[in-house]
């Protein structure tokens, strides 16, 4: 079954560039489309963040003393003031192991 | 020959700073895997056969939830449909090169390999070779992305669980919205997404992503209508 899911979305991904680099051309592209496209990663990307922040393993929310919550948000304060992808990782992760182990 | 490979390694130079994040990344998948319960080799084959981070990530951790695979691989594909915009923004470079080129092309085309071809070919509009300088951005990402996954497999078994490795999960997704935090639209699309994503956990066969994503675009759709309205 997994090996059916791999491949599947393998050629999903495949065909997803190649079909727009054959097919579809930017230049005569919908300005509207392309704009929506660039939303992508904001619309898509949250609905990972923030339950793998906010719940924990059984799924239920978990607010009171849940580490991940401050460490994200210094991750976050780093991400706006550095724009640099690995400071944001590198400072949520400091500052998770040093709240879960002090 | 010399020109082929000097833009073949022209494109690996400009590619390597956007490679500094894609080293941990590719460790994190690999470990990922590994602690989610998948055996060494389907890890990897999300590498080689899916090739592309946050599309593996996403797929590895709802196929070990217990996702159906519709759901499974429609969210993943949802999480990979921005290279929609890669390909068709470089068409208009490479229309002209032979299926096999582009097939291989498209197999490496990634957001970091985009993102410097896009720049050159911008400037290097009449150069005949200028795949080249794809095929050797694209390459390189792909060499490393390998190595490294292959890396992350083997720290996943080492590395203790009290780590919490799963938490670089969230940590990775957030690193990579850095570009978005200013942005005030984009601030509440991703807002929206987020909470409806909690709000819509439960939702059967783990379809909170794909559900909390279309609703989160629809929305991107009507901010962009409602700017383009003031702006006029």
């Amino acid at each position: 079954m997994i090996w059916y899911g791999i491949v599947i979305s393998g050629i999903l991904n495949f065909l997803t560039k190649f079909l727009s680099l054959t097919y579809f051309d930017t230049s005569k592209m919908n300005p509207f489309v392309k704009k929506i496209l660039s939303y992508v990663p904001s619309a898509v990307f949250p609905a990972i963040i923030f339950p793998g922040i906010f719940l924990d393993s059984n799924g239920l929310i978990d607010f009171e003393n849940n580490p991940k919550i401050y460490a994200s948000i210094i991750a976050v304060i780093i991400g706006v003031l550095s724009r640099n992808i690995l400071a944001t990782i590198f400072s949520g992760l400091a500052a998770y192991w040093l709240i879960i182990f002090i | 020959m010399s020109k082929k490979i000097n833009l073949f390694f022209k494109g690996i130079v400009d590619v390597l700073p956007l490679l500094i994040p894609v080293v941990p990344f590719g460790v994190i998948v690999g470990a990922i895997g590994i602690e989610l319960g998948f055996t060494p080799l389907e890890t990897y084959a999300t590498s080689l056969i899916i090739f592309g981070g946050a599309s593996q990530i996403v797929f590895l951790q709802l196929f070990s939830g217990g996702a159906s695979s519709i759901i499974t691989i429609s969210s993943t594909f949802v999480v990979n449909s921005r290279h929609l915009l890669y390909g068709a923004s470089l068409s208009e470079y490479l229309n002209k090169l032979t299926i096999g080129w582009k097939l291989l092309l498209s197999y490496l085309l990634t957001d970091q390999a985009y993102a410097v071809s896009n720049i050159y070919f911008e400037k290097n509009k009449n150069e005949n070779l200028k795949h080249f300088y794809l095929l050797g951005s694209g390459f390189i990402l792909w060499f490393v992305w390998q190595i490294f996954t292959i890396i992350g497999i083997f720290l996943g078994s080492i590395v203790p669980e009290e780590l919490g490795l799963a938490y670089t999960i969230p940590l990775t997704f957030i690193s990579l919205l850095v570009g978005y935090f200013r942005k005030f639209d984009h601030l509440i699309v991703i807002f929206t997404s987020g909470v409806l994503s909690i709000i819509l956990y439960q939702a059967p066969l783990k379809s909170y992503i794909i559900l909390s994503s279309f609703i989160a675009l629809a929305l991107a759709f009507i901010l962009i209508k409602l700017k383009k309205e003031n702006s006029i």
